[in-house]
Order: structure tokens, then C-alpha cells, then sequence
């Protein structure tokens, strides 16, 4: 059908003793985008962080089953945590800036990978370069250009959502997971976002978790509908809103629940 | 009146009277000290050595005390601050989910209970344990037990305060744990590390009984560390117990410039703050 780049395989989360996810199986396909949507609390996030491992930071958290990263099982004993983190980008919901200049901001992931970069054929010498293009890809390089060296505090949210963008770009992650990437802004910065991230589906898996159907109907390649800890639908997205084979997804449609 | 605004002014009222309580405290231990202590002060009492004794004289100065305090407080605060960031950065990030790390936070909050002398005696069994006498080093150990406590706790408190979300970010830009506790929570942290440091100082230096067996007390400048050197505490203390009024009053002069100390390094370490502290997410 399609080329998986994700492979979510009979995955279960528990928090405590409080079963979040159940036996979810599905595949995010390389390229395009992939909304996850559902009612409030039935596990986006958590399905989302189950695939770069910020799981692992959670007090309490188990799990069993397996995630697939270009044919390497994430949770496996001997994989490298900050490994994957790197290949596997997140943006939360609200932008939290580190405690430092714009341009360092940006170049915080590049200075930690130096290693990693320069084997991929990266260039370390050219942090100017990575910091602008970054930038310019998560669209704010014309807002800040002047300013790079002041404290990144001092962006507005829209802006710094989108240096976050930028930030999590400069480590190249193959894939990009974004919890409600748009939820703590106006519409305008929101569509900023989500401009920049059409533009980046083209090379990069990008997975958008929504709370916001129309949302998820202006960007879906694919979609994956959770309910209550449980996968009910997933597959393309002109299949998925246009032609629902579950009842669930039907309701939740047309606005029923959630 | 509803019961909302009764409930509001009483805890106006017991605030109000709270502050009023602590600051008039203040004000009166200052104004003793200032009242018995300025026409004692002069620029030779800080910028010479004592002539003739420190029981017994009113010539010459207390630089040795105040050279001593500062080497004395100084040194161990920077030794229990190399101690203290570790510790703290440890029972955040390796120890939280564990019971060792309600074990050490116990054993801080006990140690911090635990009277100074207590302290001064066992770094005293300490030094002879290891050959040392009275000494300048001696006592930096012995108050680099008192601060560790205070310092840590108050370290681990301001790095606990760091939003789980902000080290997320790092995490989740693939940083190790290390990277995100030296590169983001400490540079969050430093406001609250750096008043820990100055509270601990403050300690530091006010305290006689734990220099009293280490560091030994001696009329000469601290040239080396393993010669006893001098503090205002303990200068404090021997004058004023002489019974001569002249000498107490020089006590009180003591005192104020004690104070002075602690002040002027408070104002330099809010400036400091403020300067480092521009990127700190608030
Ligand atoms: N840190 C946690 N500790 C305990 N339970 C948690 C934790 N995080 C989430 N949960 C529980 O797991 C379930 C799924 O939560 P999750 O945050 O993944 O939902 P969500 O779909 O992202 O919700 P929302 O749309 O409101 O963000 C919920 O029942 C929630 O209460
Ligand atoms: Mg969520």
C-alpha cells in the first residue's frame, strides 16, 4: 500500500495502573502528514511520545509492544535514547524556549551533535548558516534577523512556537511529532504554523496531533482516530473523512463526541 | 461583611503584623549596633592589625578578622558549593524515583538542625585525625559542613523548581540527561543557586562556635593555611567579654562591619544575578 516509516505495533502504555493505550497497531507512512485525532484524553499525547521515547521521563509509566523506526524496534534494550530523540523531533503544544539567546536556542541541538552531524557530512563550522536556514524554514529568519543575540523570552508566543519549530529542524530529524502545535496561538501565528509545516511534509514524516478537525481535514495525508486508549480508524484521509467504516468515527465526524 | 472578606482581612492583619514583627527585629539589632558600634568605627579599626591584644586593647584594628572571616567564609562556601550542585543535581536526576533520595534530603534537613559547636567538634576530630591543628584550613572544613546542608537543600529546592516541560524540550532534542542538567536547568536554576550560596555564606561567616577549636584565633593576618586565622565572630565575641567598655564598643564596631560585609555581598550578588539571569525563562 504504502512505505511505513513508523511501525506501531500492539502497543500498550499503562500510567500506574491506569491502562492509556490498548493493543494500538498502525503504520505512519513516510512523507505527508499524519493527524492523530480524538476526544480529549483518550492517549494522542501519549501515542505521540511513544514514538521518540519522552515516555521514558514520565514517573510510572510501563509498556509493552513494539515501535518500528526505519526497521529498528525504538524500545529495544540496546537503543540509543538520544539516538532516536535526534532522528525523531517533538514540539509541544506551548513553546518553552531554553534559557538563552535566540541563536543559541537554534543551535543547541547542533552543538550537542556535533559528532553525529559532521559523519552525516554536516559541516560544524557553519553554525551561522544552520541557525539562519532553520530560521528561514520555520519562517521567523525575517523577524529576528537583527536581534539573534537577545533573549528568546522575549518572543512573542507565535514566535517562539516557531523558533521551536526551528529548533527542533536544526538537529534534521527524519520525522517531526507535533502535540497541538497550534492550540496556544491566535490564528494568524497558527497559520503560520501550519503553512510551515506543509511546506517541510515533502521531506520530512510529520505527525500532528489536533484537537481541531477542520484542522486535521486541511492538513491529513493520513489519519489515526484514537477512542479511549483504543485505535478505532486509521488509513488515508480522503478515506478516513470521507467514507468512515466505523461508527465511532462517524459520531466523532460529525461532532457527537468529543 | 461576608465570611470571604472577614477571612481576607485576618490574614491581611496577621501578614501585616508578621512583617512589622520581623522588620522592627531588624531594625533594632541594627540600631544597637549602629548606636554602640559607629563612634567605635574608624578607617585604622578596618585597615590594621590589633596592637596590644584583642582582649585587652583598643589600639589598632581587626583586618586580621576580617581578612580571616572573608578567607574562612570565602573557601568554604566555594568548596560547598563544589560539593552541594553535584548532590543536587544527583538527587534530581538519578535519585528521584528512588528511596535514596528521600533518604539524603532526610539526612540534610536532620544536619541542618544540628547546633554549630557540633559541628566545630567534629571537624575537630577530624583535623586530628588527619594531623592538622587550629588552622585556616581547619576551619574551612569545619564551615563547609555547616553550609553543606543549608546549601544543598536550598540548591535542591530552585533546580526542583525548573519546569519538567523546559528539560523535556532538551530531552526531547535528543540531549543526554547530563547535557540538560549542566547546559538548561542549571543556567534556569542560577537565581535560586546563587541565593542558596549567599544564605549558606551568610551562615558562614556569622558563626563563632564551629571555628572556635578549628580555626584557632591569632593577632596576624591568615598567610597560610595551616596556620590559625582569625574571625569576626570570634573577635566579636572576646571583646565583648572583656570588661572594659571601650573594648565592647569596638565589639559592636565588629559587628556592623559584619553586617556591612553580608550586605555588600548580597547588593554584588543581586547585580551578579541580574546580569546572568537576562535568558532565565520566568
Ligand atoms: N503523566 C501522567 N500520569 C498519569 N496519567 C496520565 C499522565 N498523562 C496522561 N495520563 C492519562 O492517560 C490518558 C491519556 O492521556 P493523553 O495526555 O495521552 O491524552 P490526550 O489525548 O493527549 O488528551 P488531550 O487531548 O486532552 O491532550 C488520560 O486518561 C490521562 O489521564
Ligand atoms: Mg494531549
Amino acid at each position: 500500500m504504502y512505505d511505513p516509516h513508523i511501525r506501531i505495533n500492539k502497543w500498550n502504555v499503562w500510567y500506574g495502573s491506569d491502562h492509556a493505550l490498548v493493543n494500538i497497531t498502525a503504520d505512519i507512512p513516510a512523507k505527508g502528514i499524519t493527524t492523530i485525532i480524538g476526544p480529549s484524553g483518550c492517549g494522542k499525547t501519549t501515542l505521540l511520545k511513544s514514538m521518540n521515547r519522552l515516555l521514558d521521563e514520565m514517573a510510572g509509566t510501563r509498556v509493552k509492544g513494539q515501535v518500528w523506526l526505519d526497521g529498528i524496534n525504538i524500545y529495544d534494550p540496546g537503543v540509543d535514547v538520544t539516538e532516536v530523540r535526534t532522528r525523531v523531533g517533538f514540539l509541544a503544544p506551548k513553546p518553552f524556549p531554553l534559557p538563552m539567546s535566540i541563536y543559541d536556542n537554534v543551535a543547541y541541538g547542533p552543538r550537542i551533535h556535533r559528532h553525529t552531524l559532521n559523519s552525516r557530512g554536516g559541516n560544524d563550522h557553519d553554525l551561522d548558516g544552520i541557525v539562519e536556514n532553520n530560521l528561514r524554514a520555520a519562517g521567523l529568519w525575517e523577524e529576528v534577523k537583527d536581534r539573534l543575540r537577545t533573549s528568546a523570552t522575549r518572543l512573542s508566543t507565535g514566535q517562539q512556537q516557531r523558533l521551536c519549530l526551528a529548533r527542533a529542524l536544526a538537529v534534521e530529524p527524519d520525522v517531526l511529532l507535533c502535540d497541538e502545535p497550534t492550540s496556544a496561538l491566535d490564528p494568524i501565528a497558527a497559520q503560520k504554523i501550519e503553512a510551515q509545516l506543509q511546506a517541510l511534509k515533502k521531506e520530512r514524516t510529520i505527525v500532528v496531533v489536533t484537537h481541531m478537525l477542520r484542522q486535521a481535514r486541511r492538513m491529513a495525508d493520513y489519519v489515526i482516530l484514537l477512542w479511549m486508549g483504543e485505535l478505532v480508524e486509521t488509513g488515508p484521509a480522503m478515506q478516513v473523512f470521507v467514507n468512515p467504516r466505523d461508527e465511532r468515527t462517524r459520531a466523532y465526524l460529525d461532532g457527537d463526541i468529543g | 461583611m461576608k465570611a470571604t472578606k472577614v477571612e481576607e482581612k485576618i490574614f491581611l492583619t496577621i501578614m501585616i503584623c508578621s512583617t512589622v514583627f520581623v522588620l522592627s527585629c531588624l531594625i533594632l539589632i541594627l540600631a544597637t549596633v549602629i548606636w554602640r558600634g559607629l563612634p567605635a568605627l574608624n578607617l585604622s579599626m578596618l585597615l590594621q592589625t590589633p596592637k596590644g591584644g584583642f582582649y585587652l586593647g583598643k589600639e589598632g584594628g581587626i583586618l586580621n578578622a576580617i581578612m580571616g572571616s572573608l578567607f574562612l567564609a570565602g573557601g568554604a562556601t566555594a568548596l560547598a558549593m563544589a560539593i552541594s550542585l553535584p548532590i543536587a543535581l544527583f538527587l534530581h536526576f538519578y535519585a528521584k524515583r528512588s528511596w535514596h533520595g528521600g533518604v539524603v534530603r532526610l539526612a540534610l534537613d536532620v544536619l541542618w538542625g544540628i547546633p554549630s559547636i557540633v559541628y566545630g567538634a567534629f571537624a575537630f576530630i577530624l583535623m586530628l585525625w588527619l594531623g592538622l591543628r587550629a588552622s585556616l584550613l581547619g576551619g574551612i572544613i569545619a564551615l563547609t559542613f555547616l553550609e553543606l546542608p543549608i546549601m544543598t537543600r536550598g540548591m535542591d529546592e530552585a533546580i526542583n523548581m525548573v519546569h519538567p516541560l523546559l528539560k523535556e524540550s532538551s530531552y526531547s532534542l535528543g540531549a543526554t540527561r547530563l547535557e540538560t542538567a549542566l547546559k538548561i536547568v542549571v543556567r534556569q536554576a542560577i537565581p535560586g543557586l546563587l541565593t542558596s550560596s549567599l544564605l549558606a555564606f551568610g551562615r558562614g561567616i556569622g558563626d563563632a562556635a564551629s571555628v572556635l577549636f578549628t580555626a584557632g584565633f591569632t593577632d596576624h593576618l591568615p598567610t597560610s593555611l595551616f596556620k590559625p586565622a582569625a574571625s569576626l565572630p570570634l573577635a566579636i565575641f572576646f571583646q565583648l567579654s572583656t570588661p572594659f567598655p571601650a573594648v565592647q564598643n569596638r565589639a559592636y564596631a565588629s559587628a556592623l562591619i559584619l553586617t556591612g560585609i553580608v550586605l555588600g555581598l548580597s547588593i554584588m550578588s543581586r547585580r551578579i544575578a541580574g546580569r546572568l539571569t537576562e535568558h532565565v525563562i520566568r
